[in-house]
């Protein structure tokens, strides 16, 4: 358990440095950077190689925003082996929807509850 | 750049200028910041995810829902107390990249735009930021399931 912690916090951490790195020194907007590890993240989970990862790191990489192209691209397989080609489509959020649906709501309460700074 | 601008000898000679005077990024400290805030947020969501396999009967597959809400959850409190805001200026991509940065995303976003009213406010710009995360999310994995779910059809 101990080796997990670890390993989440070096995976994890060594996924932000590659975005540090598109920052400084890419130059890349952090909506690029973001956009290009979801796109990333899909084609590493089409070809089955982000699963491993999370074998191995757990939340080092399930929390970083590239396991968000790899949780749709699964989604989306899941439905399309019970339905075929319209699984691509009905699938698509079945992993994915707790993220979205998470900041949709405390989105909507956060701009209810606090006021804008500065 | 797209490239048919121009630059004349005096534009090229004032870039070269200007990227002599331009202050440095400091690229490694940003590094070794990024990647302490971002493993940080990966210990946490390692700790809640933790928490739901023990106290809920997740399992390490199905624990990843409960704990991305979680972490937006703490996205939320963070930003509508202002921290974040000071964790992105530390840590950069380290708080850009792990998911409490799109929740922050999305809820500074709402909180930002609640001045122009609910509706056409915080609705319309909610995703102002995010939404190119999910366009492009949705779209390549599209792209990439579908491929992928005809070349299984075929037998491959």
């Amino acid at each position: 358990m101990l080796a997990m912690f670890f390993w989440a916090f070096v995976i994890g951490g060594l996924i932000c440095v590659v975005g540090q790195l598109l920052f400084d020194v890419a130059k890349l907007t952090p909506a690029h950077t973001l956009s290009l590890f979801v796109v990333i993240g899909a084609v590493l989970g089409g070809f089955d190689l982000y699963e491993p990862l999370v074998n191995f790191a757990g939340a080092g990489a399930t929390i970083p925003i590239v396991s968000f192209g790899n949780s749709l691209v699964n989604g989306a397989m899941m439905e399309s082996e019970k339905h075929g080609l319209v699984g691509v489509l009905t699938g698509m959020f079945e992993i994915t929807s707790s993220g979205i649906s998470a900041a949709i709501v405390f989105g909507f309460i956060g701009a209810l509850v606090f006021r804008p700074k500065g | 750049m797209s490239g048919k601008d121009k630059t004349t000898p005096i534009q090229d000679a004032y870039q070269e200028l200007q990227g002599k005077h331009e202050i440095k990024r400091p690229i490694v400290k940003n590094c070794l910041k990024a990647f302490l805030v971002g493993g940080i947020f990966c210990i946490v969501g390692q700790a809640i995810s933790y928490f739901y396999i023990y106290f809920f009967n997740f399992t390490e597959q199905t624990a990843g829902g409960p704990t991305t809400a979680t972490m937006v959850f703490l996205a939320l409190l963070m930003t509508g107390f202002g921290f974040y805001d000071r964790i992105g200026q530390f840590g950069g991509a380290g708080s850009a990249v792990p998911v409490t940065g799109f929740g922050n995303a999305v809820i500074s976003a709402a909180i930002e735009h609640r001045t122009e009213g609910f509706v056409l406010g915080v609705g319309s710009n909610m995703f102002k930021l995010a939404g190119s995360v999910i366009l492009f999310g949705v779209f390549s994995a599209f792209v990439v399931a579908l491929i992928k779910t005809i070349y299984l059809m075929i037998g491959g």
